[in-house]
């Protein structure tokens, strides 16, 4: 399968490092992310592909110590997102983010989903019960739920919360979702119900996707990057990233080489 | 090609053992063409039942190869280099069992050629010479194959030009000898199909050469024209 459009840029790293305190945990990064495309970061466990991913919606705001340096440019509007000037609840209406273990607020299915709606003032009662009904069969799981929609969310299956969290970053329609090992409490049907959904939601959205099973990437993924040690070894298309990969490095870990 | 050791030995040799049988195979199939070039030259035609005995267990270990290539990818999903050794090795043992096959051709001609009488001496020089050099790029492929040397796969390449030219040059001195002497067109249609059968072997050893070149370097270069040198 070849890829033949050139696909416009949704958001792009440039010269990004990220320090823990004294730790240098990502090292001068460049990186395209295209837009309506699905790119997974692979790599060994610290290789810092969930620190990268997290950059993207300023998680490391919350944590004193933590320094960004370099950029993040997000499109079209060209954002430096890891500017001071940048409100992370804005860039995280603009970025969703969707975490390896389902974790719905314990409240209703319904309240989960209008959640991020509300923050943002929305309070028109039809308005929320259309956002949460489009969000829900977003996250295709709309016909599992909607004659519960006041049901606690804890009493949905594994698989069904995670649509449900995934339906919870749809609701505020972001332009990125962030997935940080979205399978890796799943089992195989329920992962296989997320890729599928992955498949179908990159029509409207950019996926950034950091995960584990390395057949889960060459799945779901346009463009590979593997990162090892806080670098970004090799960035490629997935076909080529998993048929001929560039690096030596990349090469040995896909093949399951690393000692 | 990544030489190092995989996570799992299991894995490291399940992938040894896919290429020692593809080995063995290559051994019986040039033993077969070799077999049967002598014959040709000879007259010997008792190793034609070898030839054709040794064809049966060509095919049982094509079958078995490319079962263990399935094995494998279900099992293993093979990636990057690894996933080109398999995805090479099961087009490889297509073209090994191809050869086996026009080596079996060739034998059974030889029969017929020595069985309805002699070889006629102007008829064998030509053929002989091709078949000597088919035989030769059997072997540098699978030697290429051994290990992983795309250099020698492509003079396996390159030599296939020659031999294709050398077999239309057989054609002309064979229609020429038809035309001149009737009489020997039984024969020299038989040497046609042993000099088509060699050409073939000439084509299939290009093939496994061009199928080292993917699983060392990626490139696919069947039907490009390029005679593998480096894109």
């Amino acid at each position: 399968m070849q890829i033949h459009d050139t696909p416009q840029l949704k958001a792009e790293a440039r010269d990004l490092s990220f320090y823990y305190g004294e730790a240098k945990a990502l090292k001068h990064i460049n990186m395209p992310i295209y837009d309506k495309k699905v790119t997974a970061l692979i790599g060994p466990s610290g290789c810092g592909k969930s620190t990268y991913l997290r950059s993207f919606n300023r998680m490391h705001d919350l944590y004193p110590g933590n320094r960004y340096e370099g950029e993040i440019r997000f499109f079209p509007d060209n954002t430096n997102l890891l500017s001071p000037e940048v409100d992370p609840i804005e860039v995280r209406m603009r970025i969703g983010m969707v975490f390896q273990k389902p974790n719905p607020f314990p409240k209703s299915i319904y309240e989960n989903v209008a959640y991020g709606l509300r923050v943002r003032g929305e309070n028109n009662k039809r308005v929320l019960d259309d956002k949460v009904e489009h969000a829900l069969r977003g996250a295709a799981i709309w016909d599992e739920v909607k004659d519960r929609l006041q049901d606690l969310a804890s009493n949905l299956s594994g698989g069904q919360q995670q649509r449900l969290c995934i339906a919870r970053a749809l609701a505020t329609d972001p332009e990125l979702l962030l997935f940080d090992e979205p399978t890796s409490a799943l089992d195989p049907i329920a992962t296989a119900a997320i890729e599928e959904l992955v498949h179908e939601l990159k029509k409207r959205v950019t996926i950034l996707i950091v995960t584990h099973n390395m057949q889960q990437a060459a799945r779901v993924s346009d463009y590979t990057a593997y990162m090892f040690l806080g670098e970004m070894i090799e960035f490629g298309k997935t076909d080529e990233i998993f048929i001929k990969p560039q690096d030596k490095r990349t090469e040995d870990y896909i093949t399951g080489r690393m000692g | 090609m990544n030489e190092s050791a995989h996570l799992s030995s299991q894995f490291d040799e399940d992938l040894g053992h896919l290429r020692t049988h593809v080995l063995q195979m290559g051994g019986l199939v040039e033993t077969q063409v070799s077999a049967a070039i002598d014959a040709y030259s000879s007259g010997e035609i008792a190793s034609v039942k070898t030839i054709v005995d040794t064809d049966r267990k060509v095919n049982d270990l094509e079958v078995a190869i490319d079962d263990d290539c399935a094995h494998i990818i279900a099992r293993r999903q093979p990636t990057a280099s690894d996933l080109r050794l398999v995805l090479g090795i099961s087009k490889i043992v297509t073209d090994l069992e191809r050869t086996g096959d026009e080596a079996k051709k060739i034998a059974k001609g030889v029969r017929r050629i020595y069985e309805a009488g002699h070889m006629p001496a102007q008829f064998g020089v030509g053929v002989r010479h091709i078949a000597e050099a088919a035989l030769a790029m059997v072997r540098q492929a699978l030697d290429a194959f051994a290990r992983l040397d795309t250099e020698l796969a492509q003079n396996v390449i390159r030599a296939d030009a020659d031999v294709d030219t050398e077999f239309k040059s057989i054609m002309r001195q064979l229609i020429t000898h038809m035309m001149e002497d009737p009489r020997t067109i039984t024969t020299a249609i038989d040497i046609i199909w042993i000099a088509r059968a060699v050409e073939r072997i000439g084509d299939h050893a290009k093939n496994v050469a061009e199928q080292v070149i993917y699983i060392v370097e990626g490139r696919d270069i069947r039907h490009t024209g390029k005679k593998g040198n480096a894109a």
